[in-house]
């Protein structure tokens, strides 16, 4: 969790070897993603699965053929195998009947189910969501989050979920990590955080408009900028 | 003044540079694309079949222009039945290929550029990459030899056309000689013109083509940015073609 601007998405890219790190290295899976080749990375991140912020489906193919898109791609399954994978996914998510329509004709619930369809299809060991939450009615945004905690159960994975909105992520998270200004500022249970003994953490999860945040953007005095005849306008 | 001059023809030969590497990616891929040829075959229905309506409507009017024109001006030396020569070199080593191109790159290489520039708008190319899928394998080769074989075949059924179309006003209206418009355009136009059009259209699908995937593969991931990528798809290809025209040309005499 974190402040927009602060580097969540970043640190997602990171992890997931969308871009280089500058300094430092990153680890994932025990791997060190700097050292590691373009295949070998592809290799690394068939075992990852990301659902993107607004689903990033392929607007081409229809919900079924979006789901099946990794299955042909890396496997040679015959053709009733996929079927029933894809199904079976799509059943998961509650959109089993909306396999035949195409990515335009879905909501923005339904399109982030369907991309969470795609990103468990070929069975990762860590599941990342980008902002899964952002512009969801209440009953979408509870299904994502249900079946956020439903699949990081059932099917025994890890799984980093990046956002800004305090109550839900408490309501799902085993362990929250607070990003401000590029760093971790606090860690631990989402109970731990709400008793956080820092202005920084305290602001964020009591969502207040004035804190180490200030509410103005930095400016030059008040009075002495209404007052003077505004030569930098 | 001499520094903005100098920054702007680094930034240019900056710009040249991006491209040639990408078009060397795209090369070194296209053998493995080639393995999956449904995807290219799907492109080039999708840039050649979609553009044929525009390509034989401006074929036959640029051929009945050319009949009436080139009527006029043969009709001054008493040499009309020269017609059909005229027109099929005109055609088949210049307006063909440099019309087709630019028709190509107005409606086949927009749709290119604005699809590719979607795609990584709404992230579908970084999905690709999570999913451990190549998008310059699966998306963007397929799009470029699509392009780079739909162009040529253009080209030549633009020709065809645009042939026709000169019969149809030098002969049809303006009455000259079937036989003599037909014979005498057998007898003159040989296997080099033929050549050079091909050659040509070739060179200017590769250019369209790689422009346009270009543009869309890197353009700045926002609805003004797909935008500004499509309008330089355009104006990019139509320089390139006629200066590679130029070029192609002279190397030809």
């Amino acid at each position: 969790m974190g402040p927009s601007g602060t580097g969540k998405t970043t640190l997602l890219r990171l992890i997931t070897g969308q871009v280089q790190a500058d300094s430092g290295t990153i680890e994932v899976a025990g791997e060190n993603l700097r050292a590691l080749s373009r295949a070998n990375l592809y290799v690394l991140r068939r075992r990852m699965g990301m659902l993107f912020q607004n689903g990033a489906l392929l607007t081409d193919l229809s919900v079924f053929e979006n789901v099946a898109f990794p299955l042909r791609e890396h496997t040679d399954l015959p053709e009733r195998l996929i079927r029933q994978l894809v199904l079976t996914k799509l059943q998961a998510v509650g959109l089993r009947g909306a396999a035949l329509l195409m990515p335009a004709e879905l909501s923005g619930g339904m399109s982030r189910r369907v991309a969470l369809a795609r990103a468990i299809v070929m069975d990762p060991e860590l599941l990342i969501y980008d902002e899964p939450f952002v512009g969801l009615d209440p009953i979408s945004l509870g299904v994502i989050l249900r079946l956020i905690r439903r699949l990081n159960d059932t099917l025994g994975i890890t799984s980093i979920v990046v956002s800004h909105d305090v109550k839900e992520i408490s309501s799902v998270a085993d362990r929250v990590f607070l990003l401000s200004g590029g760093k971790v500022v606090a860690s631990g249970t989402p109970q731990e955080l709400k008793s956080y003994p820092s202005e920084t953490v305290k602001q964020f999860i009591d969502g207040l408009a004035d804190g180490p945040v200030p509410f103005h953007f930095p400016a030059p005095d008040y009075f002495g900028e209404l007052l003077s005849r505004g030569e930098i306008l | 003044m001499l520094r903005e001059l100098w920054e702007s023809l680094t930034d240019a030969l900056q710009g040249l540079g991006a491209v040639v590497h990408f078009l060397f990616r795209l090369v070194a891929n296209s053998p493995r694309a080639l393995m999956r040829f449904d995807l290219i075959s799907q492109q080039i229905f999708n840039s050649g079949a979609l553009s044929l309506v525009i390509i034989m409507l401006s074929g036959l009017f640029v051929g009945m222009v050319l009949g009436l024109q080139g009527y006029e001006l043969l009709e001054r030396f008493g040499s009309e039945e020269a017609l059909g020569t005229a027109a099929a070199i005109g055609l088949v080593k210049e307006l063909g290929p440099v019309v087709t191109a630019l028709l190509f790159a107005g409606r086949a290489g927009t749709a290119l550029a604005s699809e590719l520039g979607l795609m990584r708008a709404t992230d579908q190319i970084s999905a690709m990459e999570m999913m451990a899928v190549d998008p310059i394998l699966r998306v963007v080769v397929p799009r470029f030899l699509g392009g780079v074989i739909a162009m040529p075949l253009l080209a030549a059924i633009f020709s065809v056309i645009g042939i026709y179309g000169a019969q149809l006003v030098g002969v049809q209206i303006m009455g000259v000689d079937s036989g003599s418009f037909w014979s005498q355009m057998r007898a003159s136009v040989g296997h080099a013109d033929i050549n050079e059009g091909i050659v040509k259209s070739l060179v200017f699908g590769v250019a369209c083509s790689l422009i346009a995937v270009f543009q869309g593969y890197y353009a700045t991931p926002t609805a003004e940015g797909v935008g500004r990528a499509t309008t330089r798809t355009v104006v990019t290809s139509a320089v390139v073609i006629l200066f590679l025209d130029y070029l192609l040309t002279a190397a030809f005499l």
